[in-house]
């Protein structure tokens, strides 16, 4: 379907919605045709788990079909879902691990348990398959430009191979592999995400070479290591993603050598400040006025949804804006700084941002 | 009932404040089941109650459709919108069973209903001068209200507030009385009346309109089911709403009674001004629950489907601080209120 022709069709869906809406008020349509397939909403994205596969002790691949309202993501991108734990929704940013190119419609996300980690372990450890969860569209800039680089260094660690493995899957659908170096660490051999896939790929690709670190015998992955794993790595173009030493470390290397727009990170955790302690305070969500106490270094994103207020959010992790309120009175704490900050009226990022005193924030 | 001591009150409030964080500590997915199970089943009685009223050339179908689209409505209502909007579900963090977005099948707006009974009335109950749900500013309830002759009138008062419930309560959000007494703007009532005027229109065209002209030649029995369905409800509503807190036995108190309460008495005092029916599962349900109006009152944001759990353990508390737990059938309630109104009609 043409974009216009699409435009229109949903124009037509949207005035016919208007119409119906006056035999569901005060209820929409999609509250009646959700109960018979929640897929079917035009007002949620939502997407049905339709297998769940594990791929190491730790970490399994969902199997998702994609409700209506979805747009096909690039390689690298990331969505958001929502999964209810313990009747409670929950929302998380995945890497997409699928190609694109990808034939069926469906796509996955490679989940590995954070330990303690609420959402994590519930999608490796208990998710069924038909469950149904909240999705958003496919987003962020972590993607291969077009045309593809012809020299390319991917360094990961651990569950950060996902929005790379959709690259490398996505090169083989378009049969286009180019020459590509992976440096990937994990603790140990069995913890490879994609292992088997990743050795199959470098045994049939000869440009594709693939080293493994195991830290745990081998030691950690270090960039001094570089200049011999990859001699021409200030040649290429260069997708990271693991912790946050590492990302933080690259960045400077390849500023410091001049190159930094030849890097692109991508990160699954923010960058906590050391010191992030400070005096909490009441804080007052608007319009709806609940109240909740917050401590100095609890993000106001997780502060309200405790106190079951409906937080918007994304990424978590201070980078995508879709958390932001504006603040109405009071003071907080950038937690990846410690900056303590805050005018009447200036947009804060609630995933970030810690009361320092008492806080009324807008949504 | 005896009189209980300072820190009687305050062990009493502590042992309800155990039984609130033992809801709250297990609240779960049974809980989040049972909430969408109730809507899921809400709306699928709605759709067929509709449809049934649309097959009413036979009269058996148009009983069926009208008793379907009304337990529809009361349910909708009550078990679900009422209970939603207290913030019961919040804590699921759902969007769409949450208080801050959820709109019920009723004509005033959730949002103004959400101020004079949230706030209003679970702040302030059965407080006289501030429970403005104390006879709906429509009635004489309690013997401390100045009688005038024009409370003559309130059998017949109450008796046409019950089917037209829901327009009574739209009009109780709209506080003529403090616009009278200068304490509201007109500016602001205006903005109000404009919001219910918008949703009741809806509302109206709905039921009354869209519906019967979409059945054609059956315009009449879908207009009379629709009507019957929510003067139903409406009924059902007014008499299990009045007997939560109208009741003979049911207290009343006074703004300097209340003055520097503490949470053990803010509890009393819920429970003292608040009354049970007795019944089987079905019929809580479709009370909203209210029928564990003393549960709801001491903990109006947990949810509905917990306070039959906890009804024994606040009445054991009860028993054992020797205060009264009033709790009776549908029946002996509604007498007893209807006697408050009678008697109270007449100067005391
Ligand atoms: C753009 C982006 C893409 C991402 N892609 C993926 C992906 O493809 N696969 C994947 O498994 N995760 C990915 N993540 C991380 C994911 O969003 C969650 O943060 C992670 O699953 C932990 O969530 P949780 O609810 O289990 O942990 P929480 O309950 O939120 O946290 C529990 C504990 O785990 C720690 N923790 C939080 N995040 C991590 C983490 N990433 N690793 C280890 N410990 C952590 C916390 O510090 C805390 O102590 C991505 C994150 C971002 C921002
Ligand atoms: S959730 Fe992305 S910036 Fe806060």
């Amino acid at each position: 379907m043409t974009a216009l022709a699409r435009t229109s069709m949903d124009g037509v869906a949207l005035r016919v919605a208007d119409t119906v809406g006056w035999l569901t008020t005060p209820l929409m349509p999609d509250d009646y045709l959700g109960l018979i397939n929640p897929l079917w909403s035009s007002r949620k994205l939502r997407g049905r788990v339709e297998a769940v596969h594990a791929e190491t002790k730790d970490a399994v691949s969902l199997t998702i079909r994609p409700g209506r309202g979805w747009t096909a993501h690039r390689a690298g991108q990331f969505i958001r879902v929502g999964v209810d734990v313990d009747g409670v929704r929950h929302w998380r940013t995945y890497s997409l691990s699928s190609a694109p190119e990808r034939a069926d419609g469906r796509v996955t996300i490679t989940v590995k348990a954070a330990p303690d980690g609420i959402v994590s372990t519930h999608l490796v450890h208990r998710i069924e398959p038909g469950t149904v969860i909240g999705l958003t569209r496919p987003e962020g800039g972590f993607v291969l430009p077009q045309p593809v680089p012809s020299r390319l260094l991917f360094v990961t660690a651990g569950s950060g191979i996902t929005p790379v493995m959709a690259m490398l899957r996505s090169l083989v659908r378009r049969g286009e592999m180019p020459d590509v170096i992976l440096l990937h660490s994990v603790p140990r051999r069995e913890e490879v995400i994609f292992g088997a896939e990743l050795r199959r790929l470098a045994g049939r690709f000869p440009n594709l070479r693939l080293h493994e670190q195991y830290t745990r015998s081998g030691g950690r992955l270090s960039l001094s290591q570089l200049p011999d794993l990859c001699p021409d790595w200030s040649k290429r173009g260069v997708w990271m993603c693991g912790p946050p030493g590492m990302l933080e470390e690259a960045e400077t290397r390849w500023r410091e050598a001049g190159i930094a727009t030849r890097l692109h990170v991508e990160h699954f955790r923010p960058v906590v400040a050391a010191s992030t302690r400070g005096v909490g305070g009441r804080v007052r969500f608007l319009p709806s006025g609940q109240e909740a106490d917050a401590d100095g270094a609890t993000p106001l994103l997780v502060v309200g949804e405790d106190a079951g207020v409906l937080m918007p959010s994304g990424c978590r992790m201070g980078i995508c804006y879709s958390c932001t309120g504006r603040l109405r009175s009071g003071r907080v704490r950038d937690l990846r700084t410690g900056r303590e900050h805050g005018e009447e009226g200036e947009l804060v990022q609630t995933c970030v941002s810690a009361a320092a005193g008492p806080v009324e924030i807008e949504l | 009932m005896k009189t209980l001591s300072g820190a009687d009150i305050e062990e009493f409030g502590r042992e309800l404040d155990n039984i609130r964080d033992d809801v709250i500590a297990s609240r779960g997915e049974d809980d989040a089941r049972y909430i969408r199970r109730v809507i899921a089943v809400q709306r699928a009685l709605e759709v067929s109650g509709r449809a049934l009223l649309f097959a009413s050339v036979l009269p058996p179908a148009w009983l069926a459709g009208t008793a379907a689209l009304a337990t529809a409505k009361i349910l909708e209502n009550m078990e679900i919108g009422h209970n939603v909007l207290h913030g019961q579900w919040d804590w699921m963090r759902d969007p769409e069973i949450h208080s801050s977005t959820w709109e019920w099948d009723l004509v005033s707006p959730a949002s103004q209903w959400k101020h004079t009974h949230n706030y209003l009335h679970h702040t302030w109950t059965n407080v006289l001068g501030k429970d403005r749900d104390i006879g709906y500013s429509l009635m004489r309830l309690s013997p401390e209200q100045p009688w005038h002759p024009y409370y003559l009138g309130q059998p017949l008062y109450n008796a046409m507030l019950a089917p037209l419930f829901e327009w009574g309560i739209a009009l109780h959000d709209l506080e003529l009385e403090r616009l009278r007494r200068g304490d509201k703007s007109w500016g602001q009532a205006f903005t109000q009346l404009r919001a219910i005027l918008h949703k009741a229109g809806r509302q109206v065209v709905k039921d009354y309109v869209a519906f019967p002209l979409l059945a054609g030649p059956l315009f009449l029995p879908v207009l009379i089911g629709n009507l019957t369905a929510n003067m139903t409800r409406n009924v059902w509503g007014h008499t299990v709403i009045f007997c939560g807190h109208f009741p003979d036995e049911a207290a009343v108190f006074t703004e300097e009674q209340i003055e520097g309460e503490t949470r053990g008495e803010w509890y009393l005092r819920q429970l003292l001004g608040s009354c049970n029916l007795d019944g089987g599962p079905l019929f809580h349900i479709m009370t909203g629950n209210l029928s564990h109006q003393i549960e709801h009152h001491l903990f109006p944001d947990l949810p509905s489907n917990r306070y039959a759990e906890i009804a024994p353990r606040v009445r054991a508390l009860c028993e054992r601080f020797g205060l009264p737990y009033n709790s009776g059938s549908l029946l002996r309630q509604t007498a007893t209120v209807w006697k408050r109104v009678f008697r109270l009609a007449l100067p005391t």
